[in-house]
């Protein structure tokens, strides 16, 4: 174990390197740009193996991943909000054609009005892309979150994004533990492609037109490998707890064994929330949070499960659907807790927008708001933007 | 050796019967031309961009393509597709994970509308970077798997179903991009343009150099379309010698820079013989409209005398 104090961006270039992929495609987009700065290096200096692709745009990124992927490379990239949304298309071409890429996405606000600061716009708008989303708090988190991802999508053989805040996470230095080259070089293993079209050995066709007699069920393969992706993130997390001591399941809940009122928040605002309700069970408060790091598979079970004893639940998305309801987290939570027959008083918060900073004191009213909630049961109004100037 | 089409006819086909392209159709011939160049005991990986060519040829869980492997993702990324599948097997070959004593080349397709235009940014990219592979553009001059619509390479007047020749538009009213000028700009090795002609030597002989030399190499190739074109199936080589006659489309080819046109007609046709047998442009042979004719005319000489200049200029520098 090596401690060290690394960036976000530093973290995720550091496993890259240690993971050594085949091939990096990638295009400069802030804030995830060092991410192949850093790595660039590691090619220029031959401490890697990797052939880095400097392509000419992100659709092309992630096409060159398709291509790599598909020859049989282990390959990897990383991007952030545009970026996202220029590789809309290839997204969904990455997943339908079973291909374990893994790709990094900084999170950042979508244009218009242009932004460069950090919500989760980008990577909540591919939510159904069929890649696996997996969610960070941390430099920590998206260190492991980036290790583990290798062998999850290559045991789905579905593609994975590792998402995490942009400059709030990317940018700022933390303390960190990282595992040894060789203990990660074990753990991702050597990729082993079934069907590739490098084969010596075998000749293939990929990306066939494929009409009505066959693509629903080829669409249907795809939606079985993500149900079925969840046991194979279990899996993985187990053994990388095994490597590192850190455990990981399909979500973290802090403090919510005995809690009436629970905030379910993504990425760095739960460590904010941490402290928030710290300072409320200090009063008395009997408040905690629920932070998924699985979106997608969204495991519904687990998360309506770990709410199903909750008073008042406030689902807090750093995303706006601008569907005339709520944002994204919200809808599937709610829909997934009325699946189960759960029927918990909940209310949307739609926040930090743009990098709209959110502080303690914006959290602590949301706390307050459904600790009154937990009391009376009554949500006035089911979708809130926390903190916007009217 | 010098070119036998009998030999090279005999060589394990990679485009095998059943696709589903029209009778007609300058693609198959275009396809089958330029991977008979590619040596027998190479291993090939073909990428396809979103076209009739892809659409055609591989349906699932049928595929022609033979002998070779084949990727097709999407429309517009042919190129960056296979710069990744390049770029793995430099990787994989280096960590000898691939068998040292075979060697395998890369070769994109694409249409002139997944190319000129919509593939323009993700080919420029591949070619710059310099990739080891070959990007074929099949140009039948306008978007003809969606159904005839205009693209950058529509010849000027002709009627497409987006610039339709009608009563005050008398079809597109644009000239053609130069493309393989544009790639030739590029600073790459190998450029050329070739068509379907007599016994395939020249599209023969031109892949197996782009194939063959290292880096990235463009190669353009007319492709009749019957449908689009409106001329009868049969005529497919006839058509293309036209094309070539009346210097609509040249045959050249740049290496290194140096221009080499490959066939200068004893006798170059007036260019109404190239467009009077197709459909697409029969609203120019009407009365009044002689004026188009001249003016389509015009562009010829001028790109065939831009030609003859740069072959002369190169060929002297040298």
């Amino acid at each position: 174990m090596i401690r060290e104090r690394l960036s976000g961006n530093e973290a995720v270039a550091f496993a890259m390197k240690q993971i050594n992929p085949d091939v990096v495609p990638a295009y400069p987009i802030t804030p995830s740009t060092e991410i192949p700065q850093y790595f660039s290096s590691f090619v220029s200096n031959g401490t890697v193996d990797t052939e880095f692709i400097p392509v000419e745009s992100e659709h092309s990124a992630l096409s060159a991943c398709i291509g790599a992927s598909a020859a049989g490379g282990r390959v990897m990239s990383a991007t952030s909000s545009q970026g996202l949304s220029l590789m809309y298309e290839m997204l969904y071409i990455a997943s339908g054609m079973r291909l374990p890429i893994v790709l990094t996405c900084v999170n950042r606000a979508v244009s218009a009005p242009i932004n460069i600061h950090n919500d989760h716009s980008d990577s909540m708008g591919v939510r159904d892309c069929g890649f696996i989303q997996l969610y960070c708090e941390s430099n920590q988190e998206a260190y492991d979150n980036i290790i583990m991802a290798v062998k999850i999508a290559e045991r789905s053989m579905i593609p994975v994004m590792v998402c995490y805040d942009g400059f709030i996470t990317s940018h700022s230095v933390e303390n960190i533990e990282l595992l040894e080259d060789s203990v990660v070089k074990d753990f991702v293993g050597k990729y082993e492609p079934k069907h590739y079209l490098l084969n010596p050995n075998e000749f293939i066709s990929m990306g066939p037109l494929d009409l009505q007699n066959y693509f629903f069920e080829h669409r249907k393969q795809l939606a079985d490998a993500m149900t079925d992706s969840k046991k194979i993130i279990e899996e993985v997390s187990e053994e990388f707890a095994k490597i590192s001591g850190r455990k990981y399941g399909m979500f973290e809940s802090y403090k919510t064994e005995d809690s009436d009122a629970c905030m379910v928040i993504l990425n760095s605002s739960a460590g904010t929330a941490k402290v928030v309700v710290d300072k409320l069970r200090e009063e008395g408060l009997k408040v905690g949070i629920l932070k998924p790091r699985v979106f997608r598979p969204l495991p519904y079970k687990d998360l309506t499960n770990a709410l199903r004893n909750q008073k008042a639940i406030a689902i807090m998305d750093k995303a706006d659907s601008v569907n005339g309801f709520s944002g994204p987290l919200y809808s599937e939570l709610s829909a997934a807790l009325y699946s189960q027959s759960i029927s918990i008083p909940s209310i949307n918060y739609i926040y930090g927008l743009g990098g709209r900073d959110v502080k303690e004191t914006d959290l602590e009213e949301v706390f307050r708001n459904i600790i009154k909630i937990s009391k009376d049961g009554k949500v006035d109004k089911t979708t809130n933007y926390l903190g916007v100037r009217e | 050796m010098a070119y036998n089409l009998k030999e090279i006819i005999k060589r394990k086909t990679r485009f095998s019967a059943g696709h589903r392209m029209c009778a007609g159709c300058g693609a198959p011939p275009v396809v089958r031309g330029v991977l008979s160049a590619v040596k027998e005991d190479d291993n090939l990986v073909i990428t396809s961009a979103t076209g009739c060519l892809e659409v055609s040829s591989c349906i699932y869980p049928y595929t022609s393509w033979k002998n070779s492997s084949f990727i097709h993702s999407a429309f517009e990324n042919a190129s960056a597709t296979c710069s990744g599948i390049e770029a793995t097997y430099n990787v994989l070959k280096k960590a000898g994970k691939l068998p040292a004593d075979k060697t395998t080349k890369f070769v994109a397709f694409g249409g002139d509308g997944g190319t000129y235009d919509i593939g323009l940014q993700s080919l420029s990219g591949a070619m710059e970077r310099g990739h080891d592979m070959v990007y074929v553009c099949y140009d039948n001059g306008a978007y003809m798997n969606t159904g005839t619509q205009r693209s950058s390479a529509t010849p000027k007047f002709a009627d497409t179903t987006t610039a339709p020749a009608g009563k005050v538009v008398p079809g597109k009213l644009q000239a053609r991009k130069d493309l393989t000028e544009i790639i030739a700009k590029h600073n790459i090795p190998y450029v050329a343009q070739t068509a379907l002609l007599n016994n395939f030597k020249d599209i023969h002989e031109k892949s197996e150099k782009a194939i063959y030399t290292e880096g990235a190499c463009f190669i353009s190739v007319l492709s009749p379309c019957p449908r689009g074109w409106g001329y009868p199936t049969e005529m497919l080589m006839e058509i293309s010698k036209l094309a070539v006659d009346t210097c609509f489309w040249p045959l050249y080819e740049i290496k290194d820079g140096v221009y080499t046109i490959n066939y200068k007609p004893a006798k170059k046709l007036p260019v109404e013989e190239f467009l009077k047998p197709q459909k697409r442009f029969r609203h120019m042979f009407k009365e009044g409209n002689e004026w188009m004719i001249e003016s389509f005319q015009k562009e010829v000489d001028k790109k065939w005398e831009y030609l003859l200049a740069m072959e002369n200029l190169t060929n002297n520098d040298k």
